[in-house]
């Protein structure tokens, strides 16, 4: 099956993902003038951002006045351990209320306050409530209204559409080149500008929130056109997804439900919690469950321990399950039943009642919910440029999940929709500069062409007999196992070593059935991305030796002077990959004193 | 409940034709119909083609015909289902198909772009937009459309009359024109767009479309009867038509 055609289209820019980031970027890169196309490997409307439930943290002070971006500048630095770009986190909190004013304007319809502006909601770290939303259903609302503006704005997209190398001519983005879903058929762009917006690698973990989607295909095609990637070892676990039924598993429960009263339990009934706190919360945290109880009718009480923070929560929650006490289906209890009355529950969580109510046959206002951890996302990606995302090979752009920088080692709950919004617009912005100031000629490689379509059907000539869905399936084990929510050494080395047969396998797979919207070829080409996201991921951890936000080693279980001031950095050469420390861009001495400040 | 085996039969095939296939797998507790589809997929036939995204109900990416019902593969229980009872899993009807399970549903993306764009008043004059939550609920309720396409492939206008999708938005679309019209802020004018291009007249209300929305909302009662007594309002009430001859154009 010797198949080389394809068919050509060119571009200014090229935007790679259409979720939030992406379909920000296209807008503003169109509006600049620029020949833009959206390419995305789903439906348009469908990308992950569908998903987001919260809403999007911008300090617009509709709510509580004296909020203003250096608050939420110091909130995002903090949750971040200090550890994020601070120049992205600048530019974050400045422009964020802009972007959600804008999205006003192209006709979305946020919660109202009774004055009837934005309605905005407290969450985990933000000092005031700062979330502007709808209901939970705030990524619904973003992504509808940037597909109905891109529509009418006229801008090409190719649906279910998926790219898989960069093209580049002399070191600079040239075009890039994957095929239709529909038909298998291959399509090259040629452009002079590339803009990520691929989302995270979180379906590399077994228990994720994350969709099918999400195997690391940015991270990816930047480090195989020679990119530096950053902050790979920070992941995060969110401490309460669902654990049961397998249909659910990984669906994230939201911390409003310990908010609200729910607490966690073990299989003998325990409230665990009391034995997991920490020296560094011991004085602001309850130390009985009568105390811990009080807290949430007097605030003159101690916090409970159940409200300490997601690292340390899930910690816990691995501990229990490790030491056997965890449930039938390896998790812990989170009850809610027992200690409030169904109607406010109904009344505070209506969309989790809604939840377990129709997947998992659960009633929480009478049963306890079985959570874990379930990893959610990706701190690290692709290095950029704090005011530009220029990533670090000419030409190439990256926004929202897939890049690094803006959070750090840990993201903020709502900081996430205003990143999209925030460096999706920038993205395109100055894609479409860069496209505009070309000199020159590029030209798309023949001989890179011809290596990419060669990869693209060794899945149907191998004599191999590896099923696609087993690799993933064994590797998805690994990485849950092995560089899950706790880490160490030991098991670190060991996942590489898994990592390296999984990819020799991979040049065994063999997938049945033609070119025509084929999911089992899909995967078997989705799993060097995985792989490569992976591997990364790993190598970050190993090399990070102290504990910080997304990265627990429970061979250095604390934070590290030496660490608090470098980023890790991975590149790809020759097809290996090196690391390298590197320092944090020193902050200006007047952002350094917002963070000191109390208040 | 103990894990069993269940007997599933699954439309294969193309635009050219094709065929149920009878699938035997085992089904563990609390798996919806996709778990199945997907289980099958991993062991049994790698490239049966599906469309998945979020698996919760948020993205109506997998809609099919589950034993005849228009339903989000996401959302539908193993064990809403008889022990024994044979599942048949086919792809929606009213678009064409792909292969297996997927389905051709460009007719809404271009259906999407017909629609005039949101076109907002001025600002306040001190440079706000102020809206209340009383005046957007029903619009929010609108905004609630997940994109499943289930109102559209169960419209019997155009599923079982295939040459009027040329004339005839369908149920999501006249949600989305609802949402439109409705909202506080919009000054487009769409209503000659909902009478004739969008083949509003075409609808008699049978009510199939709310009764498969996933996400519960009155596509009849609170989108369709309301654009329905606005053209009526606007093309045939007498005294609205004299007026008209008087006033400016009015939403």
């Amino acid at each position: 099956m010797a198949q080389e055609k394809y068919e050509t289209h060119e571009y200014d820019v090229i935007v790679i993902g259409a979720g939030g980031a992406g379909l920000r970027a296209a807008v503003e890169a169109s509006a600049q003038g620029a020949k833009t196309a959206l390419v995305c490997k789903s439906l348009l409307g469908k990308a992950h951002t569908v998903m987001a439930e919260g809403g999007i943290a911008a300090a617009m002070g509709n709510v509580y006045p004296e909020d203003n971006w250096k608050v939420h500048f110091r909130d995002t630095m903090r949750g971040g351990k200090l550890l994020n770009n601070w120049r992205m986190a600048q530019i974050h909190a400045q422009e964020a209320p802009d972007r959600v004013l804008e999205l006003e304007e192209w006709g979305a319809l946020f919660d109202r306050t009774k004055e009837g502006l934005i309605l905005q909601r407290d969450f985990g770290g933000h000092r005031y409530a700062r979330l502007a939303h709808v209901g939970d259903r705030t990524g619904l609302e973003m992504i509808r209204t940037l597909q109905q503006h891109a529509v009418h704005k006229g801008i090409d997209v190719y649906m279910e559409c998926n790219l898989q190398r960069l093209l580049t001519d002399g070191g600079k983005i040239a075009g890039a080149f994957g095929y239709w879903r529909e038909s298998g058929k291959f399509i090259l762009f040629k452009c002079k500008a590339v803009v990520l917006a691929t989302g995270g690698g979180g379906k590399a973990w077994k228990v994720t929130s994350n969709s099918w989607e999400y195997t690391g295909d940015g991270v990816t095609m930047a480090a195989d056109a020679g990119a530096d990637l950053m902050d790979m070892e920070f992941m995060q676990f969110h401490p309460t997804g669902m654990v049961w039924p397998p249909s659910v598993r990984g669906i994230l429960v939201t911390e409003g439900v310990r908010g609200d009263g729910g607490t966690l339990k073990n299989a003998k009934g325990e409230r665990f919690m009391f034995n997991y706190i920490p020296e560094f919360f011991k004085a602001e945290t309850a130390e009985t469950e009568k105390e811990a109880d009080a807290w949430y009718e007097d605030k003159q009480n101690r916090r409970t321990p159940d409200l300490l923070p997601r690292d340390e929560v899930a910690r816990a929650i691995n501990s229990e399950v490790k030491a056997g006490r965890g449930t039938p289906h390896g998790g812990v209890f989170l009850d809610i039943a027992s200690r409030r009355d169904a109607d406010y529950i109904k009344r505070r969580l209506p969309s989790m009642y809604h939840q377990f109510k129709e997947l998992a046959d659960v009633d929480i206002t009478k049963d306890a919910m079985e959570v874990g951890p379930t990893c959610h996302y990706a701190m690290g990606g692709v290095r950029v440029d704090a005011d530009t995302t220029a990533a670090t090979v000419p030409g190439l752009f990256a926004a929202g999940e897939v890049a690094a920088g803006l959070h750090g080692a840990n993201r903020l709950g709502g900081n996430s929709l205003s990143d999209l919004l925030v460096f999706g617009r920038r993205a395109g912005l100055y894609a479409a500069e860069y496209a505009k100031a070309f000199q020159g000629s590029l030209s798309v490689n023949s001989d890179q062409i011809s290596a990419c379509a060669r990869a693209l059907l060794a899945p149907f000539e191998s004599k191999g007999s590896e099923n696609p869905y087993t690799i993933h399936a064994d590797l998805q084990e690994c990485m849950q196992n092995l560089v899950g929510i706790i880490r160490v050494e030991s098991e670190l080395k060991q996942a590489l070593e898994t990592i390296e047969r999984l990819k020799e396998r991979t040049k065994n797979v063999k997938v049945e059935g033609n070119m025509q919207y084929n999911p089992g070829w899909h995967l078997a080409l989705d799993l060097h991305s995985l792989l490569t996201f992976s591997e990364a991921a790993t190598l970050a951890a190993i090399e990070r030796k102290e504990s910080r936000g997304g990265h627990t080693r429970d061979d250095y279980p604390n934070t590290d002077a030496r660490f608090a001031k470098v980023n890790i950095v991975v590149r790809q050469k020759n097809g290996a990959m090196t690391l390298s420390q590197e320092p944090l861009p020193e902050m200006p001495d007047e952002l350094k004193s917002l963070l000191e400040e109390k208040k | 409940m103990a894990e069993q085996q269940v007997h599933m039969r699954l439309w294969r095939g193309n635009a050219n034709g094709g065929e149920f296939r009878d699938y035997r797998i085992a089904v563990g507790e609390g798996m919806v119909v996709l778990d199945v589809v997907h289980a099958i997929q991993a062991a049994q036939a790698n490239d049966l083609a599906v469309r998945w995204n979020c698996k919760a109900g948020k993205c109506g990416s997998c809609s099919a015909e589950v034993n005849g019902k228009p339903r989000l593969m996401c959302m539908t229980r193993m064990n809403t289902f008889q022990p024994g009872e044979t599942i048949t899993i086919a792809p929606m009807r009213t678009f064409p198909i792909i292969r297996d399970l997927v389905t051709d549903v460009s007719f809404n993306f271009q259906k999407a772009k017909e629609i005039p764009a949101f076109k907002p008043k001025p600002k306040e004059a001190d440079g706000t937009r102020r809206m209340f939550q009383e005046d957007i609920d029903r619009v929010q309720e609108f905004h609630k459309c997940i994109e499943c396409f289930l109102c559209q492939n169960v419209c019997h206008v155009i599923r079982d009359h295939a040459d009027n999708k040329p004339a005839f938005a369908g149920p999501r679309f006249f949600v989305r024109l609802a949402s439109l019209e409705m909202h506080p802020l919009d000054s487009n004018d769409r209503m000659k767009l909902i009478q004739q291009k969008a083949g509003l007249g075409y609808c008699n209300i049978t009510k199939c479309c709310t009764e498969v929305c996933p996400e519960h909302i009155h596509i009849t009662d609170n989108a369709i009867i309301p654009l329905k007594e606005r053209v009526v309002d606007r093309y045939y009430d007498p005294m609205a038509r004299l007026f008209g001859l008087f006033s400016a154009k009015s939403k």
